[in-house]
């Protein structure tokens, strides 16, 4: 398994200076100069001063040794400052950062909470009306835009209902555990929503081609009970299809989240991403845009390293 | 997406588009799924080509009645620059399938041709292009769309950019895997020896075998750029105010939501028809066309 881990550290390596090597161009594809764009605007300066300034920030160097010291500064821990704040980018980041997490995790328990028991559920009764019924819904969850479904919630909870407040935010778990989840159950519904249909999907036609094999034929015919054939033969196969296509689903929670944040006023990295590209505060853009990619590959490599430990095959592969 | 490689051979895939038994028609009028999705998606294209010659008020002209509930004259009622909502919702959907048609045919050219070559030739040719879609895999979809436009600038036609982006790299992997089975078999193998060119091979031997795996993808890829597109105007990134989009007029709408719900509701509505639209055809598709599902 050590090995299989080493494998897939090294793997992500070529990928990750990809990323960074992409969301360093971002900044350089701008239009126009990005010292005009950090001061927001060119025209108070001379070509002479507009010169030493770009001397300044490094950008009268040639593309490569530019990356290059961007990565280091990364290294170091500077991955420069807001120009909003003036605060370090990373600051920024991380004080954001808890409430985008909790957001796409709840969002992912929400979705396998409704997704894998519906999924089953579809499957056993193929063709009955619960399956029809979980189907269509299935259908419509997908096509449900994150954005429309926030805004639904919030007329129906908060205008109508009156039920939870409508000026959504954050607070800290460990401060008001109660306020926390009331802030969080409306934004992480509308994210985990369309997860949940996908899982649903995914789980009913694992759970089918499961559901056909011939070790559950063998298994019904030596007299199990249809309960045991359940959990030990079906549920523990179908369920690895289902991990792996989920595991790669849940990243994208990470981007999901960005539109979710900001319907509900959530003050998390996406929320942050979208005010700083209004602002033209291309550090913070940079670093938040980094930040979820790095933690989309650090997943995604988790996810790999779940598969290989519930099907020994791939590890061996 | 599971990938799997139709049964027939070359022959009988290039009648794949006929009303043949085994074409796509014929198989979507077999599956009521698909055949919904279509209207869905017919209605769909029709008032985005046609909106222009219906009878409706222009949709950037003021009327008299502000933030009014739907009625006989104003079916969707009006927003809060008194213009009629019903021919804003209808001239969205212009705009809408502009951006989704044309991201997804760069895409579909693009990604498709990178999976032919990468599939067919092998060796360093799909290693470098599988190293760098792996770069692309490496993001979030809707945030590598939003990384994109923010560089560009907000637009239309930088969305469309993005999305293409974003989905060339599923095209190049949904292509790759047919060809890489598709290669090893038997009737590629006998044109081979036939003495057949390399571009014959691929233009009338494997080419044809993709189309069923690719029209099932389109579908699919349709479904999320009207999505992404949508998402991207609500928050401000593609079109601009006054233009007719559905999420501009999400987004202007949410500021009245206690006075006037419709707002919320219509944009809203028309994105999931679209998007159901193709999701259902995409589904019932690949049932149709895909033999072991049958």
């Amino acid at each position: 398994m050590s090995r299989y881990l080493a494998q897939r550290l090294v793997g992500a390596i070529p990928t990750l200076v990809g990323v960074s090597l992409l969301t360093f161009l971002f900044i350089r594809l701008l239009p126009g100069d990005a010292i005009a764009a950090r001061l927001g605007t060119s025209t108070a300066l001379s070509p002479e001063q507009l010169a030493s300034l770009r001397a300044y920030f490094g950008l009268d160097q040639p593309l490569h040794l530019q990356y290059w010291s961007w990565l280091t500064s990364l290294f170091r821990g500077d991955a420069g400052y807001s120009i909003r704040t003036g605060r370090p980018v990373l600051v920024e980041i991380a004080e954001r950062l808890p409430a985008t997490l909790e957001l796409a995790a709840a969002a992912a328990v929400i979705a396998v909470a409704i997704g894998i028991p519906l999924g089953l559920l579809s499957a056993i009764r193929r063709g009955s009306r619960l399956d029809v019924v979980a189907r269509v819904g299935g259908l419509i969850g997908l096509s449900l835009p994150s954005f429309w479904l926030g805004t639904l919630i919030i007329v129906l909870f908060s205008l109508y209902l009156r039920w939870l407040p409508n000026t959504g935010g954050y607070v800290d778990f460990v401060r008001d555990p109660l306020a926390n989840l009331k802030l969080l159950l409306l934004p992480a519904i509308t994210l985990g929503l369309a997860l949940a249909a996908a899982t649903m999907r995914m789980t009913r036609s694992a759970m089918l081609d499961v559901l056909g094999a011939d070790y559950v034929r063998t298994a019904r015919a030596k007299g199990l009970r249809p309960a045991v054939v359940l959990r030990r033969h079906v549920l523990k196969n179908g369920l690895i299809v289902v991990v792996t296509l989920l595991g790669i689903q849940v990243g994208q929670l990470l981007g999901g989240a960005v539109v979710v944040e900001e319907i509900f006023s959530v003050p998390g990295v996406g929320r942050m991403l979208l005010t700083a590209i209004v602002q033209r505060d291309y550090a913070l853009v940079q670093g938040g845009v980094l930040a979820i990619a790095i933690l989309f590959v650090a997943l995604n490599i988790f996810v790999d390293l779940l598969y290989g430990y519930l099907d020994p095959r791939i590890r061996l592969a | 997406m599971a990938t799997w490689i139709p049964e027939s051979a070359s022959r009988n895939a290039l009648t794949t588009f006929g009303l043949g038994r085994t074409g796509v028609l014929a198989a979507i009028a077999r599956e009521p799924v698909a055949l919904a999705g279509l209207l869905m998606v017919v209605a769909y294209a029709a008032i985005a080509l046609g909106v222009g010659f219906l009878p409706l008020r222009d949709p950037l002209q003021i009327s008299s009645d502000r933030l009014a509930a739907p009625t006989a004259a104003f079916p969707f009622g009006t927003d809060a620059l008194v213009r009629d909502l019903f021919s804003r919702v209808l001239f969205g959907a212009r705009l809408s399938m502009q951006v989704a048609v044309f991201s997804v045919a760069a895409a579909t050219l693009v990604g498709s041709v990178l999976g032919l070559v990468s599939g067919y030739l092998g060796g360093i040719a799909d290693l470098v292009i599988g190293r760098v879609m792996d770069v692309f895999f490496a993001f979030p979809a809707i945030l590598l769309a939003l990384g994109i436009v923010a560089a560009l600038g907000p637009d239309p036609k930088n969305v469309i950019i993005a999305i293409a982006v974003v989905y060339t790299p599923i095209f190049m992997r949904v292509v790759r895997g047919p060809v890489l089975a598709l290669k090893a078999r038997d009737f590629v193998e006998a044109a081979r020896a036939i003495g057949a060119t390399q571009a014959r091979i691929v233009v009338r031997h494997i080419v044809p075998n993709l189309l069923s795996t690719l029209i099932v993808q389109v579908s699919l890829a349709l479904s999320w750029a009207v999505l992404t597109e949508g998402a991207l105007s609500f928050l401000g990134l593609s079109a601009q105010p006054p233009a007719p989009s559905w999420g501009v007029m999400l987004n202007e709408g949410r500021q009245y939501l206690e006075f006037a719900t419709h707002l919320a509701v219509f944009p809203g509505l028309a994105i999931m028809v679209a998007v159901l639209g193709f999701n259902l055809l995409g589904d019932g598709l690949r049932d149709a066309l895909d033999p072991q599902r049958r």
